[in-house]
């Protein structure tokens, strides 16, 4: 069966409108990536394949077609009945849609018994279907003794179950890092072909929509501007936006901004942590230079954050020593002085927890200014919004509050708190990693406009090693707490040594 | 390899919106507003009442008005012929004072704990958390009957003691919001800029407590009244010959069928206050919680 969408119109339930008439449809064995931003509807516009709509939001309009019924046309309970069984859902974060307290086996069990199918070895079928080893032992694990990656398939495992005509993946692969997702991604298009489902995949990641998808629908502002076969679309796009877009998707072909390294200015030597009888970090040793941006590279576990946080003072529990200007700093920010806290500055991972959300923008950024000089009110208000004005933020925003701005205006006001005593180094802890790919874009470009003007050093700490293009002069590999290779961009892309090295290149999916 | 990456990826609206604060949200619910009206009736009897008893009655609250238990004047006379609507009118202002006093106390007190407990963590926080879980193990009533007894009943005790022994309930709850906002990197950050200990706790954590914290001040503000009240009727709090409401409902109860009204009045008062504050905390719970489910 096939899944149409005609004229979708969906309002807010006080009369806005949010989706302006979209059509899209999806032939059985076909997917379709629903591309955009945060807030262009995408969301929104996949959920109505499932005839589900956010409270607050209501369908005014057009029809939702699997087959021959007209989801919109029924009632509740029988939309209720359809969820499931012909059309299936997997969402984004496995970890959340998994109960903790079911073993896997039942929990793929339960939804087949809610649609009034035997097992039949039907859970069996369907974890080896995903990869997954199919064994009792395995069925009898609990979602917490697997890894995300294995969570996930377990979530499309339990989509699959049914035998689904229509599937709806909800940025599935966004928190896997690109080996996993490869494998994901790589499952998701087997069973699609082998089932003939019509599926829709909705993501703002044109990379991973160049590795998975037969057609693209790009939608803005609740419509969509431009739809095609992926291969059209991705080379030779019509609409402006989609250009927008396509420019914001970082690339590993290229050039690499070429920073002017001066010199070393921030070096940590034989950095060891270790909780308990964990050990975290082994011997790490690094510089960074004036102008320089070093890409420090890992995936979770790595210790890249601890290490990120070694060098900034906020994490204390480290023995070898950090140097700036070849003078060791104390461990702890409560004993470093002003002009070395001033001089070294750290950007948080996440936008929505660095900012206090009862304090104005402005507030937030004249604090370190208040703690670390001295610096009469007139003179830090002037420097505040010559900061702001820096990271393309308008002196409008000063006196809002962190929720009145978007994701990408909230990490731009998180840079301009850390530049605002202009530091020498600043260590960036995968500041885009909450953010839109085209929001990413700018949030780079700013960094790079602030490290070329100002001669700043750079520690972009990351998992991501599609970015190194775009920022870095340099990459250290982190790996199990120790540096796997380090040396300029050129050489690790083109010739990287390490086998984790290799792989990571492998595994990122490129347009 | 098929680790999670720790990545928050939070859906924007186009158009952020300011959210209106707690007190605006809570307003907007029918049982703020039942609530105030309510409260606000009985405590403008509270503070207004000692000036205009004696304008409306012609009596002040130790005046012989007639003889004992009569059916003159408004609300008739108590015990000893002294006019009931007079002492009524009287009799709330230091039932309100110090049950809003003591409600400061446990705040401040309360809140000043838990913040603490919760910033510090690890074993200074289960110390301090543990020693808070000995003193909620004795009853506030008996507490203060006992400071009481050996004191003696003066009003400086009748607050500390109420107030004291509403912190450790508040701690509780301050601590637990408060280890929800520590884990926020923008205390990371203000730890980075070596602000002072207090200091966050004043300026990053206080603001972003206060939903959990103004509900904790309304529900211990009805307990106080109750607890003050309940002191005066046992003797201990308010003694004669002041008008108090807990106190006219003791000397008045044995003539309760002769002449009800010197024990309804202050009895319908108590109930309609501490109906009022429940029914404002109410609406402070609900709004908080809304806040937390968007």
């Amino acid at each position: 069966m096939s899944l149409e969408v005609t004229d979708l119109r969906v309002s807010t339930s006080d009369g806005s409108p949010v989706l302006h008439g979209v059509s899209y449809a999806i032939a059985p064995g076909e997917i379709l990536a629903l591309v955009g931003e945060s807030g262009s509807g995408k969301t929104t516009a996949g959920l109505a394949a499932l005839g589900h709509f956010r409270r607050g939001l209501v369908p005014v309009g057009g029809a939702v077609t699997v087959g021959d019924t007209d989801i919109l046309a029924l009632a509740e309970p029988e939309r209720r009945a359809l969820r499931g069984r012909t059309v299936a859902y997997i969402p984004q974060d496995p970890a959340l849609s998994l109960n903790p307290s079911l073993r896997i086996g039942r929990q793929i069990a339960e939804v087949l018994e809610a649609h009034g199918m035997a097992d039949d070895g039907r859970v069996t079928e369907v974890l080896e279907e995903v990869g997954l080893p199919s064994d009792e032992a395995y069925q009898r694990r609990y979602p917490h003794q697997l890894s995300g990656g294995q969570q996930q398939r377990v979530g499309i495992a339990m989509a699959f179950a049914c035998r689904p005509s229509v599937v709806v993946l909800d940025e599935p692969t966004t928190g896997l890092d690109v080996t996993t997702q490869a494998l994901v991604l790589r499952t998701i298009g087997t069973l699609t072909a082998e089932h003939r489902v019509a599926a829709l995949y909705i993501t703002h990641d044109l990379a991973v929509v160049a590795q998975i998808a037969d057609r693209v629908a790009v939608m803005r502002e609740g419509r969509v501007v431009e739809t095609g076969t992926t291969r059209e679309v991705l080379g030779h796009p019509t609409h402006a936006y989609t250009r927008e877009l396509l420019d914001a998707v970082p690339s590993l072909d290229g050039v690499a901004p070429a920073g002017q390294a001066g010199a070393p200015v921030l070096a940590a030597k034989d950095i060891s942590v270790s909780y308990g009888d964990v050990t975290v970090l082994r011997d790490v040793a690094l510089t960074v230079a004036t102008g320089e941006c070093l890409m420090l590279l890992g995936e979770s576990g790595s210790g890249k954050t601890t290490l990120s946080q070694c060098l900034s003072g906020l994490a204390a529990h480290y023995t070898g020593s950090v140097e700036l200007d070849g003078v060791p700093l104390p461990p702890s920010t409560r004993q470093r002085t002003a002009a070395q806290l001033r001089d070294v500055q750290y950007v948080f991972q996440s936008p929505f927890s660095s900012l206090n959300p009862r304090k104005t923008i402005a507030q937030s950024v004249e604090l370190p200014l208040t703690r670390l000089t001295t610096m009469d009110k007139a003179r830090r208000r002037e420097r505040v919004a010559e900061m702001l004005d820096r990271v393309r933020l308008g002196s409008a925003l000063a006196d809002r509050l962190p929720e009145q701005l978007s994701g990408g205006e909230r990490q731009r006001a998180a840079i301009a708190r850390a530049l605002v005593t202009t530091p020498r180094v600043l260590v960036c802890d995968e500041v885009t990693s909450a953010l839109d790919v085209s929001v990413q874009a700018t949030v780079l470009d700013v960094l790079n406009d602030l490290r070329r003007d100002l001669g700043m050093a750079i520690v972009f700490v990351t998992h991501n090693i599609a970015l190194a293009r775009e920022i870095a002069d340099r990459i250290a590999v982190l790996l199990d707490g120790g540096i796997a290779e380090c040396g300029p961009v050129d050489d690790v892309l083109s010739r990287p040594s390490h086998r984790y090295t290799r792989e990571l290149l492998a595994n990122t999916p490129k347009l | 390899m098929t680790a999670v990456e720790a990545v928050e990826i939070v859906d924007t609206p186009d158009v952020p919106i300011r959210q209106p604060g707690l007190f605006r949200r809570a307003w907007a619910l029918p049982t703020a507003k039942i609530g105030t009206a309510l409260t606000a009736v009985v405590v403008l009897v509270a503070v207004l009442g000692p000036w205009l008893g004696p304008v409306i009655t012609g009596y002040g609250t130790t005046d012989f008005a007639g003889k004992p238990f009569q059916h003159d004047g408004i609300a008739g006379t108590d015990g000893i012929g002294r006019d009931v609507f007079t002492r009524f009118l009287a009799g709330g202002s230091t039932l309100l004072l110090y049950a809003v006093l003591a409600t400061a106390i446990g705040i401040v007190l309360g809140a000043a704990i838990g913040m603490f407990a919760g910033y510090s963590g690890g074993r200074l926080d289960s110390v301090v958390m543990r020693g808070n879980d000995v003193l909620l193990s004795l009853p506030q009533l008996v507490f203060a009957l006992l400071a009481i007894a050996m004191i003696g009943p003066q009003g400086w005790l009748l607050v500390t003691v109420i107030g004291v022994t509403h912190a450790p309930r508040i701690a509780r709850v301050a601590r637990q919001a408060t280890v929800a906002v520590v884990s926020n990197e923008y205390i990371r950050a203000a730890e980075m800029y070596a602000v002072p200990r207090w200091r966050i706790l004043v300026g990053e954590v206080l603001p972003n407590i206060t939903g959990p914290l103004m509900v904790e001040l309304g529900l211990r503000l009805t307990y106080s009244i109750g607890y003050v009240a309940s002191l005066s009727f046992l003797g201990l709090g308010i003694q004669p010959p002041s008008a108090d409401w807990g106190l006219m409902i003791n000397e008045n109860r044995i003539a309760l069928i002769v002449q009800p009204w010197g024990v309804l009045l202050p009895v319908l008062a108590i109930a309609v206050l501490t109906v009022g504050t429940n029914l404002i905390t109410d609406s402070l719970a609900s709004a908080a919680a809304r806040k937390e489910a968007r």
